[in-house]
């Protein structure tokens, strides 16, 4: 490869980058959907976007970068697979992708969207459920395995190796790139939208959104909510989860105040929520509602709702919002789900009436480690006057937080209670 | 691609059934075998003998060892296996489903190694 003059370079670095940003995931899923081999598309991809710088400079920029770009990656491919002397099934596959090249560079067709296939064939239950989100990111997304791995918590090369596995798992156990079956589909659906929830939780759990890599998986894991709410306008639990979502990130400004110190969510000025993207979360759950289809993400985000109706109501619909997690607590087995109802039963019924409803989780060992159980408890023992327990209480709630601005808070909280 | 569901379940409960009820699963992979056939998906297919009916080979050191029993003592055993031959590995997995061993026992999918 000669080195390409740095003048000539920009236009074409800049043109590829932006090949790659809008349609990497579009490239990949529709070479891995023809071929099951998620990890050759993505190789032949990135040897053809080196392609690309070469020659793009040297001649210009195609009238259609992506077909340029796929048409190259497949000959990658092909030569891949004649090295490995792989057998007839992938060469015919790779016979059937260039008639549909063809004819998408005959017909200035658009190049089928397979990036929904692609995210069902990831999370397919098949797969191990850790290494679903890690999976799309990467490969509908492009994130690098180091990004990911920073995001969730394990070192580089551990998610590296889980990944080379898991796609080895989709192209040699024959897992297809194709819409469920209808009966299998909320089931399914329900584990792409949990591997979208869960890259979206872990941008959230950056609530300064001071580290860029996660504050950028939450916007990411959006724009995959849209992107599987437009493919499946139908399914009601996808325009639950994008509201969610929006409903969560509108209030990411809130959630520090100048001095970076936590806000919790009572104290939060409703003028720094995002309106436009409430009001967007509204209308996706109406739209939802209307389907009569109910389900967890629907409930949940219809819980953000009603606390953010203190923006014009001045006060957060408490009552909605017991109701709703009871009806939670039926759909899904979370301790997380409990302390939140009892939060509620505090504020409709009171503190004692909250406590009560919080002892009843004692015995979930999930609990003892489990930093939000704690401080509920703290703040419900404080309102009865149980001082002692409540520091106890959120003694354990501090040793267990890592975020140092809710530390910061909760040692606030207990030391207000000394000086009561 | 071909697939291998592989078989496994309590041997002992199975061989300490009631006639009745031995019966009645022969039957029921009788007509599994049979649905198979007729959707053209069936390769091959065999029942082990009871894995006290097993012997283990292993050569160490030049040297050939011939144990009585199976390789790997466990709580269910291999009982038999099917060959299938399907688009992909949600067909596979939903006749796995429908294999009788699926709700008493276990049934293991393995696409296989094709050279």
């Amino acid at each position: 490869m000669s080195p390409i003059p740095p003048e000539n370079d920009q236009p074409a670095r800049a043109a590829a980058e932006a090949v790659a940003r809008r349609s990497y995931g579009k490239l990949v899923a529709f070479l891995a959907a023809r071929t099951r081999d998620v990890a050759g598309a993505e190789d032949a991809l990135a040897e053809a976007f080196a392609a690309a710088l070469v020659d793009w400079p040297a001649s210009q920029i195609p009238a259609s970068p992506e077909a340029w770009l796929l048409a190259v990656a497949r000959r990658k491919m092909i030569d891949a697979a004649r090295r490995r002397r792989s057998h007839e099934d992938a060469a015919g596959h790779l016979r059937l992708m260039q008639e549909e090249l063809e004819a998408v560079a005959a017909s200035q067709m658009q190049i089928p969207d397979d990036r929904l296939l692609l995210m069902f064939a990831c999370a397919h239950p098949a797969i191990d459920p850790a290494i679903r989100a890690p999976m799309i990111l990467q490969t509908v997304l492009g994130f690098d395995a180091a990004t990911i791995a920073s995001a969730f918590l394990v070192s580089p090369a551990t998610m590296g190796q889980r990944l080379v596995r898991a796609k080895a798992k989709i192209r040699q156990a024959g897992i297809p790139f194709r819409l469920p079956e209808r009966a299998d589909l909320s089931e399914r659906l329900a584990a792409v939208l949990g591997a979208i929830y869960a890259a979206f939780s872990e941008g959230w759990s950056d609530p300064a959104g001071t580290e860029f890599r996660r504050r950028n998986l939450a916007e990411e894991a959006i724009w995959l909510g849209r992107l599987v709410a437009s493919l499946l306008p139908q399914e009601p639990e996808a325009l639950g989860l994008l509201a969610l979502m929006l409903h969560a990130e509108a209030r990411r400004g809130a959630r520090r105040n100048p001095q970076g110190e936590y806000v919790p969510l009572a104290d939060q000025d409703p003028k720094l929520w995002s309106s436009p993207m409430i009001e967007e979360a509204e209308t996706l759950l109406f739209r939802a509602s209307r389907m009569d289809a109910i389900g967890r993400y629907q409930l949940e985000a219809a819980v953000q709702s009603a606390h953010v109706v203190r923006r014009l109501t001045g006060k957060t619909d408490w009552a909605a919002i017991e109701r709703l997690y009871d009806a939670l607590s039926g759909i899904i087995d979370s301790p997380v789900v409990a302390i939140n109802r009892a939060i509620a039963i505090a504020q409709t019924r009171g503190p004692a009436a909250g406590l009560a409803a919080l002892d009843a989780l004692a015995a979930d060992a999930r609990l003892a480690e489990y930093q939000p159980y704690w401080a509920a408890r703290a703040g419900l023992l404080a309102r009865t006057g149980m001082r002692e327990a409540a520091e106890e209480a959120y003694e354990r709630a501090i040793g267990l937080e890592a975020d140092p601005a809710v530390r910061d808070f909760l040692q606030q909280r207990r030391a207000q209670l000394c000086r009561q | 691609m071909k697939y291998m569901l592989l078989i496994y379940g309590n041997e002992a409960g199975m061989l300490a059934a009631s006639k009745e009820t031995a019966a009645q699963m022969l039957a029921a992979y009788g007509a599994y075998t049979e649905a198979m056939k007729k959707a053209g998906v069936h390769v091959g297919s065999n029942r082990l003998r009871p894995t006290e009916s097993g012997t283990t080979v292993r050569v160490a050191n030049g040297k050939t060892e011939v144990l009585d029993g199976p390789y790997a003592e466990t709580k269910e055993q291999l009982g038999g296996y099917y060959m299938i031959e399907v688009p992909d590995l949600d067909a596979a997995l939903s006749w796995a489903a429908r294999c009788p061993a699926a709700s008493h026992g276990a049934v293991e999918v393995r696409p296989l190694w094709v050279m």
